[in-house]
């Protein structure tokens, strides 16, 4: 049987919002997802470590304060470096449609804004993330 | 049961067998069980027989009375309209500033200060976490010179200013003490609020730094030195309102907020303070939300259980300790990203909410806070909206116009007494501290917003523009931008001040500081000599946090 899907959900920075991120968690959980929320304030280093450490094959970051264009390059940079880009990195948040383009050349891979539903979320996922 | 309520009962039933019956046979309804926007069931009609003991004066009262239910004032809108108050700031200080005052000029009547989120979480420009963030969600302030830019040119004895700020609240309230001063301003004279709500940031909002025993001695001592020297200051903003936008109900909002309103009531009392000391200086934020009826019946039931606590529960003689005064936002996670301009309606109907159900002050969301923050353009329509409310739509000449409407009352009756059961539940898991320790509130919200989730994906909630009347949009909307140079301006601002002050009376006012910490004496004081040696908003955090120690959240989805 092929392993479960193993996606870290990810808050960098100082935002506080995750409902979105724990509505989404909840939801990869209930598609048979294996899910770990790593809580707020997390630096782009933990989170990696937190990436790499658990052997995920997607992280998932959510940012609605703004601070996207400097935390979500700060973690692929970081991801690349230790050799760990083949994991997926999809992000969402409050994130405006010009700066969507810059950050999937900086290695993110898609960008989810408000309204997506969970299920093409999980969707991309499931066809994008490498096991 | 009365004659008349018999007979009623009679006619219900001859009415549903007869004309309801036959009506469905030919056209069936929508759907098959309605439900409002918190997934309360909803009947087809609401009669007499849904509020069956209805006894006028002891549930509803008049206007400025106990229960309060229909409002705190006895004459509410035709006296004094609401406070139109939106929140606003970005950037730098200078940028804010000019915003301030083109809202001023435009007829806004208060102002609502915004800070960026480093200045929130009690860490200076220069700070490695605050990198990326600073003046993005809000102004940045890292001292008293950022704050006496801030409000260059605005007197503080004229407006009202509220500032969305918690966990570092009463070194931001130093601030405006001492800027009070510096314009000549007495304290007795300026007025406005902090938001000061620690344990909402613990569920909901996120901006905490100390655990909740140090956290709530902060909060009481503000309560303590403004009761004595800042008379005219709202000493703590309530709010449900950041609980609702994760994702509660309306009955969960109510609960959750007056939940944690009896904790810093009794809290206070802990520390020795008489309750109408310090309880007419309690205020309240809420939410307005899709469901307009809804809405206005949770605004009215909170406005009667919070009086009735406050008598009976803790014994409070002055009718202002009773009276919850709030201010409320327009629901953001109502907000779509998708045709923008829909917002507008939107943002019309939860206002229209607000003002029906007697609130003292608003601010109305833009139509573009799904993608960014508001342009000006966009916060002068969300302004105008308000004012169009206001002298236009004619609900403001009558004090709670929807009083005495059977469905209204229902759902009053309803909400108050589902959200007592909740407070209930959290007294006996030891009060809203342990409950949020037991991580008991966070789930509550969870589910509720999972629940929610799942409605409009299932299709059962339309939402349009999300999952019906879709269109390929092709215009972008133009959005505001924080400049990127903002930080490193911030930065040199900062670094400039290090240099410039005098850092042998900072260090002297830190360690002072410090000392009082450890002690059980009120902070503000000490507080607001340090502010005065332009020390700054991240090193009075940091001699708090070696005395406090830093709050660990439990992860909990």
């Amino acid at each position: 049987m092929k392993r479960p899907i193993r996606v870290l959900i990810a808050k960098p920075g100082l935002d506080g919002h995750d409902r979105g991120a724990k509505v989404l968690a909840r939801a990869m959980r209930d598609a048979g997802m294996e899910v770990i929320y790593t809580g707020l304030r997390q630096t782009p280093e933990q989170i990696v470590e937190a990436a790499i450490q658990e052997d995920v094959n997607v992280i998932g970051l959510s940012c609605l304060s703004g601070a996207h264009n400097h935390l979500f390059p700060e973690i692929t940079k970081l991801l690349r470096e230790k050799n760990a880009d083949d994991i997926l990195v999809v992000g969402g948040g409050i994130i405006p449609e010009e700066d969507i383009e810059g950050l999937q050349e900086a290695g993110i891979s898609a960008i989810f804004t408000p309204g997506t539903s969970t299920v093409d979320a999980i969707n991309y996922i499931k066809e994008h993330a490498r096991q | 049961m009365s004659n008349s309520l018999k007979q009623l009962r009679a006619a219900r039933k001859d009415w549903e067998d007869g004309p309801v019956a036959k009506s469905i046979g030919r056209f069936p309804e929508r759907k098959e069980e309605f439900v409002t926007l918190s997934e309360t069931p909803v009947k087809r009609l609401y009669c007499p027989l849904d509020i069956p003991d209805f006894d006028y004066l002891k549930e509803l009262g008049f206007p400025g009375q106990y229960p309060f239910t229909r409002g705190n004032q006895p004459t509410l809108y035709r006296g004094r309209l609401w406070t139109m108050r939106q929140y606003a700031g970005f950037g730098t200080a200078e940028e804010s500033n000019k915003r301030y005052r083109y809202l001023l000029d435009q007829g806004q009547t208060g102002l609502s200060v915004a800070f960026d989120l480093p200045t929130q979480i009690g860490y200076d420009s220069d700070h490695a976490l605050a990198q990326g963030e600073v003046g993005k969600v809000g102004v940045a302030i890292d001292s008293l010179a950022d704050m006496e830019t801030l409000f260059a040119n605005i007197p503080l004895d004229k407006v009202s200013t509220s500032m969305t700020i918690n966990a570092p609240a009463a070194i931001l309230l130093a601030m405006y003490i001492v800027l009070a001063e510096k314009q000549g301003v007495s304290t007795s004279e300026i007025a406005g609020t902090i938001q000061n709500d620690i344990l909402k940031e613990y569920v909901a909002r996120g901006t905490y730094i100390y655990p909740p025993k140090s956290s709530m001695r902060l909060i009481t001592d503000i309560f303590a030195y403004c009761s004595q020297q800042v008379p005219r200051w709202n000493t703590i903003s309530i709010s449900g309102y950041h609980i609702r936008e994760a994702g509660c109900t309306a009955v969960q909002e109510v609960a959750f907020t007056l939940a944690d309103g009896i904790a810093y009531v009794e809290a206070a009392m802990g520390a020795g303070l008489d309750v109408d000391d310090f309880a007419p200086r309690l205020s309240f934020f809420f939410n307005a939300q899709m469901d307009l009826l809804e809405e206005v019946a949770k605004f009215r039931a909170a406005r009667r259980l919070w009086a009735r606590i406050m008598k009976e529960r803790f014994g409070a003689k002055n009718p202002r300790s009773m009276m919850l005064r709030f201010h409320t936002q327009t629901a953001g996670c109502a907000l779509t990203a998708q045709q923008p301009d829909n917002n507008v309606i939107r943002v019309t109907l939860q206002a229209l909410a607000a003002a029906l159900g007697g609130t003292q002050s608003l601010h109305t969301n833009s139509r573009d806070e799904a993608l960014s923050l508001p342009t000006e353009d966009s916060v002068t329509i969300a302004l105008r909206t308000q004012q169009v409310i206001a002298y236009e739509s004619g609900v403001t000449a009558t004090v709670d116009p929807l009083a005495g409407s059977y469905y209204v009352e229902s759902m009053t009756n309803k909400i108050e007494e589902e959200a007592l059961n909740y407070i209930n539940k959290i007294d006996e898991l030891g009060g809203a501290v342990a409950a949020i320790e037991h991580g008991f509130i966070q789930r509550e919200i969870q589910e509720s917003a999972y629940t929610y989730q799942k409605s409009v994906e299932s299709g059962d909630r339309v939402i349009v523009g999300i999952n019906r009347f879709l269109m390929k949009e092709e215009k972008l909307p133009e959005l505001l931008r924080v400049d990127p140079k903002v930080e490193a301006h911030q930065k040199a601002v900062l670094n400039r001040l290090r240099q410039e002050r005098n850092n042998a009376s900072v260090q002297t006012a830190l360690q002072q500081l410090g000392e009082v910490a450890r002690t059980d004496a009120n902070l503000m004081p000490t507080i607001i000599s340090a502010v005065r040696t332009y020390a700054t908003l991240g090193e009075i955090s940091d001699v708090l946090r070696q005395v406090f120690g830093e709050y660990e959240p439990s992860v909990i989805f």
